[in-house]
């Protein structure tokens, strides 16, 4: 099984901000050659050219997980660029409308949004790059999920079960995959102090919410440890120590 | 024969004959049979290049149409390509104009491909406020004719960014034409790496052929474990493949190993340039597939190549260097009927009948008698050709 000191190239979806970002900055600094994806450019600008001025190498597409027409694309210069892909995190994600509201006041048309964004976009992208993986017999796919996943919370009910799905889809994937070398992890990251987590709780005080960076490097170690976080596993952030 | 005319939606839908390539022997079957008809201990080596979208259309300084059709992925900012003049791949290559004289210096002007498919595209998709009063008007929509005129953005791009805002404004600056034909040049384009590759995936299309019905989309001409975008032409032996036949290969005890070798155009209806094909390809081999290739040779199992791409890239890598070596390399081996294969033993590919080249490159895994038999037996039960159709095991020993 591939450990950080294994995974030579990275792609991540929503790389742009938040837990993307610091995910790429840490993953950059052991020198993965990344491909980060997000809708904006300027973000992703921003992101490549701090991982340049950092001595890192990186590469920014601009593209929307949620499009059927950018998959191939995305998933193709992705391997273009830094070669077969070993590591793809699923991270970009939408809420849908904000403020969050009731089933009864939502508007079936966003949840198809929702859905196309954190549930068939990651499927329709995992589909195109762990063929490669396979394969080759080595590979890490990681889905951000969310405590919602799990949880009803009222008002979050298309992030929730678009979520739900994504844990479901890992454990499948985990499933189909056994015995290839690819390995399939669904990680709760716990609330943080993020642009989506205010769009979705703008009373939350940022003291209480844990910082991106320090869940970024639960999640490195996540990956270094697949005794204890194995394929088809979910794990909570929360219940992970970094010294 | 008659040729597939359009992809098949589910790759298991694949007719496979198997032939034996000393005794002629031949079975019908499907691609969902091969576990049954290898051994323990085999090993398949596919190619894993995904397949560019090679076909781009251009305008030159004169405001003529062309269409260039890479023969491989860029390397760098340069590309060599294969110059049609007016038209796309419904006329027949041999039947396209040639494309006005090229000389080095002259540029080329990307354009939307007539068959109107652009990539959506999020370039100026305004991220914050401020964004939005600096950027200058996206450019045409999904399905509109860029303008071909359109001068490189004077917008202000950010110092880090090599992509210009506007995708459609990449120009390709000829900077050498082949003496051989006036139709292979040597190109530079204005922009590289994630720039360059973005304006390849919004502006090109596959490569394809009059045969085919209808225009292809880029994940009709992708194997079912494609990475890096290499091939100017699918490595079609592979497409029968799906995850559920090349699982249950490894469960039979056969093994599937990769390489990457940059396919080329199989044909471009210039005489001249047809009988220099192939072009030398680039290819990339594995030290984890060189050691499969050893420990199978070693217990006596057999090699079998899915498609001659990877023929040309093994062979040619021992062939050079008189062992595999692993890595990057580029092979000019050229296959003919009395090459005599150092490494692989059997071949999965296409079908192929004798008045195409392709049927005498099989002469280097079955004499000629052998293949006759296997062609008229696959034009008696209908078996479609070219890379949509049925396959060809070649193999020796074949089970009974």
């Amino acid at each position: 099984m591939q450990t950080t000191s294994t995974i030579s190239t990275a792609l991540i979806t929503g790389a742009g901000r938040g837990l993307g970002r610091a995910l790429a900055r840490q993953l950059a600094a052991r020198g993965v050659k990344l491909v980060l994806v997000a809708r904006s450019r300027v973000d992703l600008d921003a992101v490549v050219a701090e991982i340049q001025a950092a001595g890192g190498e990186a590469h920014a597409l601009v593209a929307d997980v949620a499009d059927k027409q950018s998959v191939f694309p995305v998933a193709h210069q992705a391997a273009a660029l830094v070669g077969p892909i070993d590591l793809l995190v699923h991270n970009a994600s939408s809420l849908g409308p904000t403020p969050l509201r009731l089933l009864l006041d939502s508007e079936c048309e966003d949840l198809d949004a929702v859905l196309a964004t954190n549930l068939v976009g990651p499927f329709r992208l995992s589909k195109v790059i762990v063929g490669s993986m396979a394969l080759r017999g080595r590979g890490v796919v990681v889905h951000i999920s969310s405590d919602a996943a799990v949880e009803a919370y009222p008002t979050w009910g298309f992030y929730s079960l678009a979520k739900a799905g994504l844990d479901h889809l890992s454990r499948i994937w985990a499933a189909e995959l056994a015995g290839t070398g690819v390995r399939v992890l669904s990680v709760d990251p716990g609330e943080m102090d993020t642009a989506m987590h205010a769009a979705a709780i703008p009373e939350a005080d940022p003291a209480t919410l844990a910082d991106p960076a320090a869940v970024a490097r639960k999640i490195l170690v996540m990956l270094d440890d697949p005794a204890r976080a194995p394929s088809g596993s979910r794990q909570s952030a929360a219940s992970w120590e970094v010294a | 024969m008659h040729p597939a005319t359009t992809p098949r939606d589910t790759r298991s839908d694949t007719r496979l004959l198997a032939v034996d390539r000393d005794t002629g022997a031949v079975r019908d079957g499907d691609i969902a049979d091969l576990p049954a008809l290898l051994r323990r201990g085999d090993l398949l080596v596919v190619n894993d290049a995904a397949t560019l979208p090679g076909s781009l259309h251009a305008r030159t300084k004169d405001d003529q149409p062309v269409e260039l059709r890479l023969t491989g992925a860029p390397d760098g900012d340069t590309v060599r390509a294969v110059v049609f003049g007016a038209g796309d791949w419904r006329t027949p290559t041999e039947r396209r104009p040639p494309p006005p004289p090229l000389r080095p210096g002259d540029l080329l002007h990307l354009v939307a491909s007539p068959d109107g498919h652009v990539l959506k595209h999020l370039s100026h998709a305004p991220a914050t406020p401020a964004d939005t009063s600096t950027t200058p008007a996206p450019s045409a929509a999904p399905s509109e004719h860029v303008p071909e005129d359109l001068s490189p953005t004077p917008g202000p791009v950010a110092p880090m960014s090599p992509v210009p805002s506007d995708l459609s404004a990449v120009t390709a600056t000829v900077l050498a034409v082949d003496p051989r034909t006036p139709r292979l040049v040597q190109l530079r384009f204005s922009v590289r790496g994630a720039a360059l590759w973005a304006a390849l995936y919004r502006l090109g299309r596959p490569v394809q052929y009059s045969y085919l019905g209808a225009s292809l989309a880029l994940w009709s001409v992708q194997t079912a474990f494609a990475a890096r975008p290499w091939a100017a032409e699918m490595p079609s032996a592979a497409r029968p493949l799906a995850w559920s036949t090349l699982l249950a290969l490894r469960r039979a005890g056969v093994g599937v190993a990769a390489l990457t070798h940059a396919a080329g155009l199989s044909s471009t209806g210039d005489p001249a340039l047809d009988a220099a094909l192939p072009l030398p390809e680039r290819y990339d081999l594995p030290a984890a597939t060189i050691a499969e290739i050893h420990t199978t040779r070693a217990r006596g199992g057999r090699i079998i190549a899915v498609g001659t791409t990877v023929v040309r890239a093994l062979e040619g890598c021992v062939d050079a260097h008189g062992e595999l070596r692993p890595g990057p390399g580029e092979t000019d081996l050229v296959l003919s009927a009395d090459f005599v294969p150092r490494v692989i033993d059997g071949l999965l590919t296409g079908m192929h009948d004798p008045s195409e080249s392709h049927f005498h490159l099989l002469r280097a895994f079955a004499g000629e008698a052998v293949l006759l038999t296997a062609w008229r037996h696959a034009n008696a039960e209908a078996y479609l050709q070219h890379e949509f159709g049925d396959a060809t095991l070649l193999i020796r020993d074949l089970a009974a």
